[in-house]
């Protein structure tokens, strides 16, 4: 008899499970809580390094999962969470029960709510916007203050609630930097008479291709990279915006007047994560994420057997790194079933 | 501007506020920089508001100042800090109401470093009980007096005989609101609005008519900053910084400022004199400077005291044109006539030991 998986969460990580798992045989009941699968990929226009369309890998993720008897519940959440000996029950918000021989949590990340480090104004001054409203703007095809003019100077602030103890996040985004660099050269490519500012703590150029990209910004594009935080943005009479920041290289205090005023938001645990966590009884670590079993060869094994965890719920991690981790969670799950430990 | 960006953070930050029956401490310097304003709050609070508000006159300073300018230990501020706890428990009240913004922060402080801390709190009970032979506990709720007058703004405008209107116009006079630094900005879930856009004036402003200006220095500190003004030498960062505020105000037109500490009133004050004798420069209208005020001062022209009672002869920056603005009956002539006995109608007992 066919073993039966639960996914719950349909972004990057849940979409590339289920589509190994019924490639593999498996029955797959994939849970989403939004009206349609993809997750964060749907807000994205174009990805780093290579500033591919996120369409692409969305045209993959679906060719992996349509017309392979993928049970698809949208607009689905879980309720609750049980084990009973050698299956799960969870029921959904519609008050159906899934009965489940393994689950894979991939309920993936929420992106900081900026409006939390209230210094910069979000959600209160004009043109202060996140990295997924520019995104936005970018699929729109057009960059505008909200009064439609194009923005002649704009300051991009990395490390918007990411290694900031305030926040209540210690830990780095590792995205946001390469985030950042991206859309500073894709502003430039569009507004060509524009300025771009980008204020950061560290440049954290980890992934293949950062560099490489990091260095484009700067000699072809000519980005300015000021180490410092800005420590507050306020609005002056004239709908700009004033930002202080202590740029530390050249060691003095600078005032600066902006038009717009990019923040790039961490990522955080998402909301639904929290949840499923307390359902199950799901271990989380300091960085309330998904705690794994073990950081080297156990990342995608939770403390309770037969669930498993793929991609950002877990940490902060890139696309290439999601899909690899959704992967080795379906090796997981495929030993698992074969094994039968329940 | 979007406001309802900000009503969500004002929403996030609302504190307990006691209803009645406060212990209030004064300020060392307000009664000498603007002498009218704590009177006007003990008559407000209690012939007003029918407010049980106490005084005792063995309660000392703080040490607030002394502490800020590192001339104090910190220990010695908190045993200071435990007598004044110390009378207001055997004066039977629990819920402190300072005058002072920096009494208001070092209160906070040291509450909250004895949560963290337990050890310390016993230390200082037992240097209080050796050096006084007095015990004490801790206020159940503290409140700043700025705090108190929000919490009843809409009694006050209830009873207002004025609004923060031109008369001329019928539009809402232009307010800058000035907190003072100790007040959020070190614990901001203990002021009202939090400490990045408070709303403990903007409140009051808003439901007295008024409207307020939000301009780019506004968190900027006015230039009191003890260690600015007590050594000589730095004095002139202490007026450039008001002089900052002033700049970046300006392009608003506001039609006055309206503050809560001690000091920030004082200094907006004097240095915009100092800065015209300096510069020849005014930032008010027609060649004025803007008047500044503190929160009780405005709240007792919205009740329609005579300004002269309220102690704005002592402003350098003259308040007339606002009080022109508003429309408020007051004679000129009496602004310096030392003749007059300044006092309120209806006897206030004000020290009521």
């Amino acid at each position: 008899m066919s073993k039966h998986v639960v996914v719950i969460g349909g972004g990057v990580a849940g979409l590339e499970v289920a589509g190994q798992l019924s490639k593999a045989g498996i029955e797959v009941s994939l849970v989403e809580k939004e009206s349609k699968t993809g997750g964060h990929l749907n807000k994205w226009y174009r990805l780093f390094p290579d500033r591919r369309y996120s369409s692409e890998v969305m045209d993959y993720l679906d060719g992996m999962t349509q017309n392979r008897g993928i049970k698809l519940l949208t607009d689905t959440t879980i309720e609750s969470f049980n084990r009973n000996r050698s299956h799960f029950s969870l029921i959904t918000n519609e008050g159906k029960e899934l009965i489940a021989d393994a689950v894979i949590v991939a309920t993936g990340f929420d992106l900081f709510k900026s409006a939390r480090k209230e210094e910069y104004g979000y959600g209160i001054y004009d043109n202060v916007i996140t990295s997924a409203d520019l995104e936005d703007m970018f699929r729109n095809g057009k960059i505008s203050l909200t009064d439609g003019i194009s923005p002649e100077a704009i300051g991009i602030i990395h490390c918007v609630g990411s290694r900031d103890e305030k926040a209540g996040n210690f830990y780095c985004s590792k995205l946001c930097c390469v985030t950042a660099v991206k859309q500073a050269i894709e502003i430039r490519e569009k507004l060509p008479e524009s300025k771009v500012f980008c204020f950061y703590m560290d440049m954290r150029m980890g992934g293949a291709f950062y560099e490489e990209l990091y260095r484009e910004a700067q000699e072809k594009w000519g980005v300015s990279f000021i180490r410092g935080k800005v420590s507050e943005a306020s609005e002056t009479i004239d709908n700009k915006l004033l930002i202080k920041v202590e740029d530390t290289l050249a060691g003095r205090p600078l005032k600066m007047k902006l038009d717009m005023l990019v923040l790039m938001a961490g990522m955080e645990m998402s909301a639904g994560g929290k949840k499923i966590a307390g359902m199950g009884g799901l271990n989380t670590g300091e960085n309330r994420f998904f705690a794994a079993a073990d950081n080297h060869f156990g990342s995608n094994v939770s403390n309770i057997k037969g669930v498993f965890y793929a991609g950002t719920c877990t940490a902060p991690m890139n696309i290439t790194e999601t899909i690899s981790h959704a992967r080795s969670a379906v090796t997981e799950v495929m030993d698992y079933l074969k094994d039968g430990e329940k | 501007m979007r406001i309802e960006g900000k009503k969500a953070i004002w929403n996030e930050y609302q504190k307990e506020i006691a209803d009645d029956n406060y212990f209030y401490v004064r300020s060392c310097v307000r009664q000498n920089f603007f002498p009218g304003s704590e009177t006007a709050f003990l008559k407000i609070m209690r012939s007003e508001l029918n407010k049980d508000v106490y005084e005792h006159p063995c309660h000392t300073s703080c040490t607030g100042i002394g502490y800020h300018s590192d001339i104090v230990p910190v220990e010695t501020t908190m045993t200071v800090v435990a007598r004044q706890f110390s009378i207001m428990t055997e004066a039977g009240y629990e819920n402190l109401l300072p005058s002072c913004i920096t009494s208001f922060g070092l209160y906070t402080e040291i509450l909250d470093t004895w949560h963290h801390f337990p050890e310390i709190e016993k230390k200082v009970r037992r240097q209080l009980k050796k050096a006084t032979g007095r015990e004490f506990e801790k206020p159940k709720n503290l409140a700043h007096a700025s705090d108190v007058i929000y919490k009843f703004r809409k009694e006050i405008a209830a009873k207002a005989k004025y609004k923060l209107i031109n008369k001329n116009t019928g539009e809402p006079l232009k307010v800058v609101d000035h907190i003072g630094c100790h007040y959020s900005k070190m614990f901001p879930s203990k002021g009202v609005g939090g400490a990045e856009y408070p709303y403990v004036l903007a409140g009051m402003i808003e439901e007295w008519g008024g409207e307020i200006i939000d301009y780019p220095e506004r968190r900027h500190c006015c230039g009191f900053g003890f260690r600015q003004y007590l050594v000589q030498a730095n004095r002139g960062y202490s007026v450039a910084c008001s002089k900052e505020k002033f700049e970046s105000m300006k392009p608003f037109k506001p039609d006055m400022i309206i503050t809560n500490c001690p000091g920030c009133p004082m200094f907006l004050d004097r240095w915009q004199y100092v800065i015209n004798e300096m510069e020849g420069k005014r930032y008010g209208q027609n060649g004025e400077g803007i008047p500044i005020f503190t929160y009780e001062e405005v709240a007792g022209l919205v009740l329609g005291y005579d300004p002269w009672d309220l102690g704005l002869q002592m402003h350098q920056t003259n308040c007339e044109p606002v009080l022109d603005k508003i429309g408020i009956d007051y004679c000129p002539e009496d602004k310096y006539n030392l003749e007059i006995k300044r006092s309120y109608s209806e006897k206030t007992n004000l020290i009521n030991v």
